[in-house]
């Protein structure tokens, strides 16, 4: 069952540069690995994830199989409202998870 | 029985002088072109186009030597004020031996704040790492790090 841990502070100062960390569980198979067999492991990655303040996205990633399972994700934002993260990770055999975190900003 | 112990020191020492020289001049991006393999320097000209990458403005952090390449924190620190005239567009982290050459596209908006991304990757060998920031006014600047890895990843057969 897939699950996302998010981190974002739950108040911030108008104006602050806040720092969201983000994790989705997700093997991330490279499609690189060969069972015993000779059989190749198809590839089951995630593919792309985006951030979205209050309905504008703030921030997005193209993800490769170099990246490590259970992606794990950190950058900046500047808090400028109270509102609303969405989260949101698509990737192969129709991956899609979503994940929201909400900030209250003085 | 000496040779091969004193052969592998002094090529260390060789790469360790290569290493020191690349620091110290700011215009050379990469090692020379042969040394390259063609991928990255295929999957670099797919972001940068004809642009000139120059070395400086971004940091990249990831620790010289890894012992498990199945996930290897790093982080992509860029200089820059982030205002709406002058930030960081996006930030390409590339491999030189992986089976594929790109690890990852990300991409800033003007309220970042800050141009700092992290994540974990997997090495599959002992290779270079290249991160490339493309600014808002249109030029393109790198980091390279040489990393060694103990144990690969990505390519270990499945029990």
């Amino acid at each position: 069952m897939p699950s996302a841990l998010i981190n974002v502070p739950k108040r911030a100062k108008r104006g602050e540069i806040i720092e969201i960390k983000t994790l989705m569980s997700h093997i991330m198979e490279t499609g690189y690995r060969h069972l015993a067999s000779g059989e190749v492991v198809p590839r089951d990655i995630i593919t792309s994830f985006t951030c979205r303040y209050n309905g504008a996205e703030i921030f997005r990633a193209d993800l490769f199989p170099a990246i490590a399972a259970n992606p794990f994700i950190t950058f900046f934002t500047t808090a400028t409202e109270s509102g609303k993260f969405e989260f949101e990770w698509i990737g192969d055999s129709g991956f899609s998870e979503t994940a929201s975190a909400s900030i209250s900003v003085e | 029985m000496r040779r091969p112990e004193s052969s592998t020191r002094r090529r260390f020492l060789g790469l360790a002088g290569s290493a020191a020289v690349i620091g110290a001049a700011p215009v050379v991006t990469l090692r020379p072109a042969a040394a390259t393999p063609a991928t990255l320097a295929t999957a670099i000209r797919n972001v940068v186009g004809g642009a000139v990458v120059r070395t400086g403005k971004v940091k990249l952090d990831i620790p010289p030597l890894v012992e498990n390449g199945n996930t290897v924190p790093m982080t992509v620190s860029v200089s820059s004020p982030m205002t709406p005239d002058d930030y960081v567009k996006s930030i390409h982290v590339f491999n030189e031996k992986n089976p594929q050459p790109n690890i990852g596209n990300f991409y800033l908006d003007t309220q970042a704040g800050r141009a700092q991304v992290s994540t974990r990757i997997r090495l599959a060998d002992s290779q270079k790492i290249v991160a490339i920031a493309h600014l808002a006014d249109g030029s393109f600047w790198s980091a390279s790090v040489d990393v060694v890895v103990t144990l690969a990843a990505c390519t270990e057969e499945v029990i």
